[in-house]
């Protein structure tokens, strides 16, 4: 393999695993920037992965896959609104708590109903969500450069990558341009202006929240239904936290964000390809550096070395009309 | 008395507005009328009850009984959209501006205008336009909030008011924050808004405002609306004698002070609050041994910044600050104690207490190093027992170290504070409102304790909203305005004319 | 006034509130038992004979609450200082190479008792260094401890697989673990102790890490309530604005509660590394840091709290495993779906039930009247 052989290889791995992390750092997105802390994402990406891979089996339908995951997300994004919003419990310690409860249940039900150990049955081919030719590929694959990079790295992913891509534009869009991510955005900042702008603090904060459910959802469906065939026990493996990292990183902002999956996501292909190879005149690269560096690179970022990372001001703080 | 005035061009009416927190009876039966296109003062002292009748006409409170009229008609205000659709506009105290965002966005924040923002942007810019011509409130549309000086963040909240269609306008102590320049442009605004048939309601504690620009003034006292004036016919000797009302004359047995040598010496201080805000302006003044220095002013003219920069725990912006001549530096709490200061702070709930304390443990917060109470470890008997001694010297209630320090009154809790402070035999005090919510006789007490340390020997620095209190306590008298100490009077000044000066009319 | 509000006597706030919690995270994870077609009662039945009912399941299950004392102290430590430290996993896991360090380097020149202190020493210092950086953006650059502790829980992940996998292993095996300590670097099992009781600890690993756990339950409890340092950081926790006010200095305190918070994390690695397995093993945690949120939150940030909530977690983790043995159809993760369920009602929702128990409250108080 030739140098750029191993370029457009990595660079499509990049995508594939791009693609959850986008996916849960919107969900992050809408969600902190509304004031509500979450650190429950690995949870449901984990509950919505399971659901999402049971109903597809049931039914043979990946849409229904992605319904279900979808809704059993956005049911555990309701919990921890009402545990945080309705209740003005801990944020964290909710958080916490659903990814335990998920980490457990998947695997209780899984072995309970299909007796597998934790996992679900393998899906049959048109019961996933698999890769979409764009067209011209074949044909342009012959061209030098532009070729191979259109025909592996831009087409030949399946729906769910697409769509994950045209998230992070109609996240923007909805925070930026509507009056919902108006009033989004503001209740994170200073819920009194909310307040007393005649808006309900605790209802904004539960639509913000269900957006997150239905982002997670969607990053689980992916794990299971697209890149996988199946559900496999704790499938998630960390990933929610990588995109929390992500989502830092990009200073709560949607473009940024997508940057900071791509970059994440190219770290992890990186590490992937460098396994058990040296590089001239260092030796082997231990592949955890390059699973640390997300984290590394969020900690330099929050000490204030690169840039300032403001979060948003009233997060974390459940909202209280007391003066 | 539940009597409503009548008034056909009244804007809002009143009638028989009662509120209670607890034990707290905030309003009592309020009766007002404000009339149609003119500026209405609301003036009475802090927990008058003045913010608490703003809050519930704009819908953050609900008034247990009583009518809200608007052009005479009844209506029910249960959350700030109903009073936004009243045409009710309110400028909070601290700003509910999104400090991020731009100034449109600001101003679009819950008036939209559909679901996308576009149409509603062009909207609001031909808006803002027409309101900057119509009323003065110019202000860059694009800038962000937490770039603009604190008297254009007020404009930006006028203006947001002014786009919800507000017909009444309330201002809830505006110029707090405001250099006099930018009062005086906020005054020009209002007057233009009334012109122009608006009706404006002014919350404040400065008599210098309601005389400037009000039409009519009603006084609050203790929950209790007592009179309402048209402001030509007033003037502001009556209105601060009905805001403070007749109190029983606080007298303190005390004899003639014996001034010694210079203990506490503040030169050209400046302090700035966490926004910037100059809050002590260019101050200079010392305090002897063996005297009260008596520091007069409405609240929040630099007080209670002027205290905490000498107590080490506000950083001042630049001056001295010597104690026995030697400058303190950045000195923290603490080293200021070695030194023989001791602070009884104005906030005994915030500072002087941790609440969730058992009350011995407090008896030695911020003296919890001292060797007598133990090295490394806290030497439970000695503290425990020190607890014991000074809850019988100062006759705190009841007389249980362990019990939680939440729940002790008002004026044991205060007793707590007085007592640790005065006990450690200070050089130098620092007491702040030392009877803010404290019964008549635990402040008899505290008054006591005060003058023994002044012929002790010891020097003092008193600041109190309560001007009976400067009066009654203090061998020397300065009047603090805007942050800076605009004169200064002996213990037998007169109230008007220390009132006078605490509102900035007369030096 | 809203009675909800009002305040409750301590019987209500410490006794029913945390028992009606409690019950609640148990009812629902009945109701999940009884959704996958087994019966509550008999897994409930099953899994407190398999905790409590022989000398090798009472073993297993103070083996485990040693575990969750210590992670439980180090997260009452922080909370008592105001710091959410949600990295004692990354602190147990860092100050596991610390007391393993230790045992590699002394086990064949001297006797445990020897080791022990060292290996005590090793574990605290490296778990504290792991939570001083953490501790230090707090203090100095203000960076959420939150945040930082969870990346540090993975960026220690990732250096300890790193070691395992490159440095520590041993040449020529393919398991990523350390050699086996020989029986200078292992903590003796506690069978003396449960023969005091009349009971036979079989081959469960109970051992002196139990005692060592027991020890600074004292030491917490002496620090929190009886030094003047504790009496800082309960200041600072409570009112940060009357810390200010009594000279406390944020940044030492803040830096000097993590330390101890870390080093208490970082000791748990004794119980697993030198006590059970006696080596170094990859992921030897498990998971044992969250556990100590939820300890902590149950046990009311109290030494005597902790170790009542450990245990129940302890009884958790073995009867879940003999319930799991036993109905086939629960499996073991049964356990962290009680653990979430108990963070859940325990933590979260803590003051949910509490409303309708103050209006219960006062209406009962009224008609006593």
């Amino acid at each position: 393999m030739d140098l750029f052989d191993i370029l457009v290889s990595i660079l499509g791995s990049t995508i594939r695993l791009s693609v959850p992390l986008v996916f849960t750092a919107l969900a992050g997105l809408f969600s902190e920037r509304a004031g509500v802390f979450d650190i429950g994402l690995e949870g449901k990406m984990l509950a919505a992965a399971f659901a999402a891979a049971c109903a597809a089996y049931v039914t043979g339908s990946p849409w229904l896959g992605l319904l279900a995951g979808i809704g059993v997300s956005v049911a555990f994004s309701i919990l921890h609104g009402f545990a945080s919003i309705t209740n003005r419990g801990n944020q964290i310690v909710s958080g916490v708590a659903i990814n335990f409860f998920v980490a457990g249940l998947t695997i209780v039900l899984g072995q309970a109903w299909f007796g597998q150990g934790g996992r679900t049955p393998q899906l049959p081919p048109d019961g996933r969500f698999s890769p979409i030719i764009l067209p011209g590929a074949d044909a342009l694959r012959g061209v030098p450069v532009v070729g191979p990079l259109y025909a592996n790295v831009i087409s030949g992913n399946n729906i769910l990558t697409y769509m994950a891509f045209l998230a992070v534009p109609i996240s923007w869009w909805i925070l930026y341009r509507t009056r919902f991510g108006l009033r989004l955005r503001a209740v994170g900042e200073n819920p009194g202006a909310v307040d007393t702008a005649g808006i309900s603090v605790t209802w904004l904060r539960y639509r913000a929240v269900i957006c997150a459910g239905i982002l997670c959802g969607f990053s689980g469906t992916y794990l299971a239904v697209a890149q996988s065939a199946a559900f496999i026990k704790d499938m998630s493996a960390g990933k929610g936290y990588i995109a929390l990292a992500a989502l830092i990183f990009a200073k709560w902002k949607p473009v940024p964000v997508m940057f900071a999956c791509l970059l994440f996501g190219f770290l992890d292909a990186f590490a992937n390809f460098m396994q058990g190879k040296a590089i001239p005149g260092i030796g082997e690269v231990p592949v955890q550096i390059f699973q640390a560096l997300p984290y590394v690179l969020t900690c330099v970022l929050l000490a204030g070395f690169i840039g300032v990372a403001r979060p948003p001001k009233a997060g974390g703080v459940p909202y209280t009309k007391e003066r | 008395m539940s009597q409503a005035p009548a008034n056909e061009r009244a804007a809002i009416e009143l009638v028989g507005i009662d509120k209670k927190f607890g034990a707290v009876h905030a309003n009592k039966n309020i009766n007002l009328s404000v009339a149609k296109g003119s500026i209405h003062g609301i003036i009475g002292e802090n927990g008058a009850g003045k913010s608490t009748l703003m809050s519930i006409l704009y819908g953050f409170y609900h008034a247990d009984s009583g009518e809200i009229r608007i052009d005479g008609k009844p209506v029910a205000i249960r959350d700030s959209q109903a009073a936004i659709a009243a045409g009710i506009g309110m400028v909070h105290q601290h700003f509910m501006l999104v400090e991020n965002f731009t100034v449109l966005e600001n101003l679009m924040l819950g008036a939209e205008g559909g679901m996308l923002l576009k149409g509603g942007v062009t909207r609001a810019r031909g808006e803002l336009k027409r309101l900057a011509s119509d009323y003065g409130l110019e202000v860059d549309p694009d800038a962000v909030v937490e770039e603009l000086a604190v008297g254009l963040q007020q404009r930006v909240e006028i203006l947001k008011a002014m786009y919800r269609g507000a017909e009444i306008l309330i201002l809830d102590e505006p110029t707090g924050v405001l250099t006099p320049a930018e009062a005086d442009h906020l005054f020009r605004i209002l007057k233009v808004l009334r012109d122009q048939g608006k009706t404006v309601i002014l919350i404040t504690h400065k008599l210098r405002e309601i005389m400037a620009i009000t039409d009519t003034v009603s006084v609050m006292r203790r929950g209790e609306m007592v009179a309402t004036r048209k402001t030509s016919e007033t003037t502001v000797e009556e209105l601060a004698e009905l805001m403070v009302g007749r109190r029983v004359l606080l007298r303190v047995e005390k004899g003639a002070a014996n001034p010694g040598a210079v203990v506490l010496s503040v030169k050209n201080l400046t302090v700035k609050d966490g926004r910037g805000v100059t809050m002590v302006d260019n101050v200079s003044f010392d305090v002897r041994a063996g005297e009260i220095v008596g520091i007069a002013g409405v609240a929040g003219n630099g007080q209670s910044e002027l205290l905490e920069a000498i107590s080490g725990i506000r950083p001042p912006t630049s001056g001295e600050i010597l104690i026995d001549g030697i400058p303190i530096g950045r000195a923290d709490p603490a080293r200021l104690r070695d030194l023989g200061l001791a602070h009884i702070p104005e906030d005994r709930h915030h500072m002087g207490l941790v609440l969730r304390f058992e009350e011995y443990e407090n008896a030695i917060l911020g003296y919890h190093r001292d060797p007598k109470y133990g090295g490394m470890f806290l030497d439970l008997d000695a503290i425990r027992k020190d607890a014991v001694d000074k809850i019988e010297k100062y006759d705190i209630r009841p007389p249980n170290p362990r019990l939680k320090t939440a729940n002790f009154s008002g004026g044991n809790q205060q007793k707590i504070v007085v007592a640790r402070e005065i006990e450690r035999d200070p050089k130098l005090l620092l007491i702040g409102q030392p009877t803010r919510g404290v019964d008549i006789g635990a402040i008899e007490f505290i008054h006591r304790r005060i003058i023994d340390m002044r012929d002790a020997g010891k020097a003092q620095l008193l600041v109190s909203v309560e001007l009976d209190e400067i009066r009654a306590l203090s061998d020397r008298i300065l009047v603090m305005f805007a942050g800076q100490i605009v004169g200064e009077k002996t213990a037998d000044a007169g109230e008007q004319t220390l009132g006078l000066m605490m509102a900035g009319i007369a030096a | 006034m809203n009675t909800a509000s009002l305040p409750l006597p301590g019987w209500i706030t410490y006794g029913l509130i945390p028992l009606i919690n409690l019950v609640l995270a148990f009812f629902f994870s009945g109701l999940v038992v009884w959704f996958i077609g087994e019966n509550p009662f008999d897994a409930l039945a099953l899994m407190l004979e398999g905790a409590l009912g022989s000398g090798e399941g009472i073993g297993f299950t103070l083996y485990y609450a040693t575990n969750f004392i210590f992670t439980g102290l180090s997260v009452a430590v922080a909370i008592h200082a105001g710091l959410f430290n949600i990295g004692s996993e990354g602190q147990a896991y860092i100050g596991g190479l610390g007391a393993a360090l230790v045992a590699l380097a002394l086990d064949r020149y001297v006797p445990w008792y020897v080791t022990m202190p060292f290996a005590i020493a090793g574990a605290a210092i490296f778990g504290a260094a792991w939570a001083f950086i953490p501790a230090f953006l707090q203090a100095k650059r203000g960076s959420h401890i939150v945040i930082t502790t969870i990346m540090f829980n993975f960026i220690g992940a990732a250096l300890m697989v790193y070691l395992l996998v490159n440095v520590l292993i041993v040449p020529g095996k393919m398991a990523p673990e350390t050699r086996t300590f020989l029986e200078g670097g292992q903590l003796p099992k506690l069978d003396w102790l449960m023969a005091l009781f009349g009971l036979k600890l079989g081959p469960a690993p109970f051992n002196v890490s139990f005692l060592i756990a027991l020890a600074m339950c004292l030491v917490v409890w002496l620090l929190v309530w009886r030094t003047k340092l504790g009496y800082e950081m309960r200041t600072l926790g409570i009112s940060p604005t009357a810390a200010v006010y009594a000279g406390i200095p944020y940044s030492r305190t803040v830096i000097i509660a993590m330390l101890i918070s870390g080093g208490l994390a970082g000791m748990m690695a004794l119980n697993p590394v030198l006590g059970a397995s006696a080596r170094l093993q990859v992921e030897f945690v498990g998971g044992a840091g969250f556990v100590g949120i939820a300890v902590s939150l149950m046990g009311r940030n109290h030494p005597a709290g902790i170790i009542l909530a450990a245990i129940l977690f302890g009884i958790l983790y073995q009867g879940g495993d003999w319930v799991s043995f036993e109905m086939p159809n629960i499996t073991r993760e049964m356990i962290v779906v009680i653990q979430g369920l108990v963070i859940l009602f325990a933590g979260a929702l803590e003051y949910m039930c509490r409303p309708a128990l103050a209006r219960l409250y006062y209406s009962m108080a009224k008609r006593g009247v």
